[in-house]
């Protein structure tokens, strides 16, 4: 079952080496979670009097408890899913019509557009940042959810990916039609979507998480408390940590906040990894 | 149907296998349609603000208006400024400290977890997970390890009774705290890149160096670095961009503290533009980036293009 490479003999002392390094690595990387989940059930009181006893009980759930009580966690929560979701949405419509156009129909000027488009592919968003916040506060679109999603229409990366998977569906399929002169669109629409349902969903995934995630654009954008998005509104209950006041609480939060996201990457795994080694190599 | 079998893949009509009466693949206007709606988003949404960005550059502006034109003055500005020279340096030295622990880990964990068992299976995820989590849980979760007292970190320090270093306020640790952090949040991408490596080298050449009782250092040097060679160059080059624009950690870590010894590029692009509201410095140090991280996107190019002309 496993791979050749380690089917040579006298390998006994090495593997047992490697094995150490490795766990010492996983423990480095569970530590971290197993001690804020630890701190998110303890009483803040007992915390500041002995941090030793995250190892034992008594454990409540007091601070879990204070997280959905500020109702302010929830109309972020909801903030991000109509965030991400629309630009998800966005991404997939755009990204499919604009896909197939490339992959398959002919235009005047298409390989130079398909070019510029492939360029937007190197442009971070640091780039455009400032001039689009001042295109955006000219036409009032801050705190607003279209200010939130519309930049993330602008990337390159799915029209990049769907034209990649429209072409690589083999030609005949769709030639007939259009030699029936069947409608561009009807093609479009009956033939040739239904086989992209594996890209589509690693797009999906990969733009939701990605929006999800985002931290700088809605941080500019969203200066009013009630269009925070989770990520901006965990990070502005986050200024007073030094006093080391709630602790429990702010950790409560973060688990809050990263459970369901992790708990999603367990179901989508494989699409997730996929999606986001695809972007980096492009 | 039967024609599509017999000739696989074979797409363009000009073989004279079959001569349509009608060019269907011959440029219409009207297939235009299709790309329209994205290249409206993509024309005024990146096009338009990179152009304007580049613009207001040489201007000095505010929120609402684009004032006087200043030449290259924002850029002299820039580069009289201390801060932005530092922040200049702390990026590149984040870099430095990131993208080859990332390589050199990223590749272990491949090399390690590249089995079909369910533990090496349980730990790729493992060593992934963090990757799906928002900058916010991420600095959170570090700011609590770090922190003095009731950290991780300190607690374990405590047990032998020593006192853990302050990986956010002590100047000299502050900048290798973040990076911890972000070792710990990226490392999922690089070890899946090397492992879809990994898995394209033909298995033969394994077992050939095995009948010729190789040694597992042998074979690893002389079969599958080389192999994975290009792989090692593009994942170095793809953290250098994504590591360029480090933000999030530093703004929620340490606000770029202390003593701006941990603000990145695009912190002082925050703080000029959206702070005090400088916009046409604030476009000047992100040109500036801009070039940076499009000198790293063209090599990753070359490396991929590389790449696909060998495959």
């Amino acid at each position: 079952m496993s791979a050749p490479a380690t089917s040579i003999k006298g390998r006994a002392f090495g593997d047992r080496v490697l094995l150490a390094l490795v766990i010492l690595l996983s423990i480095v990387m569970i530590a971290p979670v197993l001690w804020v989940i630890g701190l998110s059930l303890k009483e803040n009181a007992e915390l500041m009097a002995d941090p030793n006893s995250v190892f034992h009980a008594p454990y409540t759930l007091k601070n879990y408890l204070n997280t959905i009580g500020t109702s302010s966690v929830f109309l972020w929560v909801g903030n991000s899913i109509i965030v991400s979701g629309g630009l998800t949405i966005g991404t997939l419509v755009l990204s499919s019509l604009a896909g197939y156009g490339f992959a398959r129909l002919n235009f005047p000027g298409r390989n130079v557009l398909f070019v510029i488009v492939l360029f937007g592919l190197a442009v971070p968003e640091q780039a455009v940042l400032v001039a689009r916040h001042q295109i955006f506060s000219i036409l009032k679109f801050h705190n607003t959810y279209h200010g939130l999603i519309l930049p993330g229409l602008s990337a390159s990366f799915g029209v990049f990916l769907m034209t990649q998977y429209f072409k690589a569906i083999p030609k005949e399929l769709d030639e007939a039609a259009m030699l029936d002169n069947a409608s561009r669109f009807r093609i479009f629409w009956k033939v040739l979507l239904p086989l992209t349902v594996p890209a589509q969903a690693t797009l999906g995934i990969f733009t939701f998480l990605g929006a999800w995630n985002d931290y700088l654009w809605p941080l500019i954008s969203a200066t009013k408390k009630d269009m925070y998005t989770l990520t901006v509104g965990m990070a502005s209950t986050q200024t007073n940590f030094a006093q080391s006041e709630g602790i429990g609480f702010l950790m409560a939060q973060a688990v809050f906040a990263g459970a369901p996201i992790l708990i999603v990457y367990l179901f989508f795994q494989k699409y997730i990894v996929t999606a986001v080694s695809g972007a980096a190599v492009r | 149907m039967a024609d599509g079998l017999t000739i696989p893949r074979t797409s363009t009509p000009a073989a004279g296998v079959r001569a349509p009466s009608v060019d269907i693949y011959a440029p219409q206007w009207r297939n235009f349609i299709f790309v329209a709606p994205f290249l409206f988003f993509f024309t005024t949404l990146l096009i338009f603000p990179l152009l304007w960005g580049m613009w207001l550059s040489f201007h000095k502006a505010d929120t609402f208006s684009s004032g006087n034109f200043v030449g290259l003055g924002n850029y002299i500005r820039l580069f009289n400024d201390k801060v932005f020279l530092q922040s200049v340096w702390n990026t590149f030295y984040f870099v430095l400290l990131t993208v080859p622990t990332l390589a050199l880990i990223g590749l272990f964990l491949a090399l390690c977890l590249n089995r079909r068992t369910r533990t090496a299976a349980v730990l790729r995820t493992l060593f992934f997970s963090s990757s799906v989590l928002s900058v916010t849980i991420v600095t959170l979760i570090w700011r609590i390890v770090f922190i003095p007292n009731v950290g991780l970190l300190s607690t374990i320090y405590g047990w032998f009774g020593a006192t853990a270093p302050a990986f956010i306020s002590d100047p000299s640790l502050a900048m290798i705290g973040i990076a911890i952090a972000t070792v710990w949040w990226c490392i999922g991408l690089p070890m899946m890149l090397f492992l879809s490596a990994l898995q394209q080298i033909p298995q033969d050449i394994y077992e050939a160096a095995a009948l010729d009782n190789a040694n597992r250092w042998q074979t690893l040097r002389s079969i599958t670095l080389p192999s994975i060679k290009r792989t090692f160059v593009l994942v170095i080059i793809i953290q250098i961009v994504l590591q360029f624009q480090l933000f999030g950690q530093a703004w929620l870590m340490t606000r770029g503290g202390p003593n701006n010894l941990t603000k990145p590029i695009v912190l002082y692009i925050y703080d000029t533009a959206f702070r005090r509201w400088d916009l046409g410095m604030g476009a000047a140090a992100s040109e500036i980036l801009f070039i940076l991280i499009l000198i790293a996107a063209m090599a990753q190019y070359l490396v991929a293009r590389n790449k696909a002309d060998q495959a």
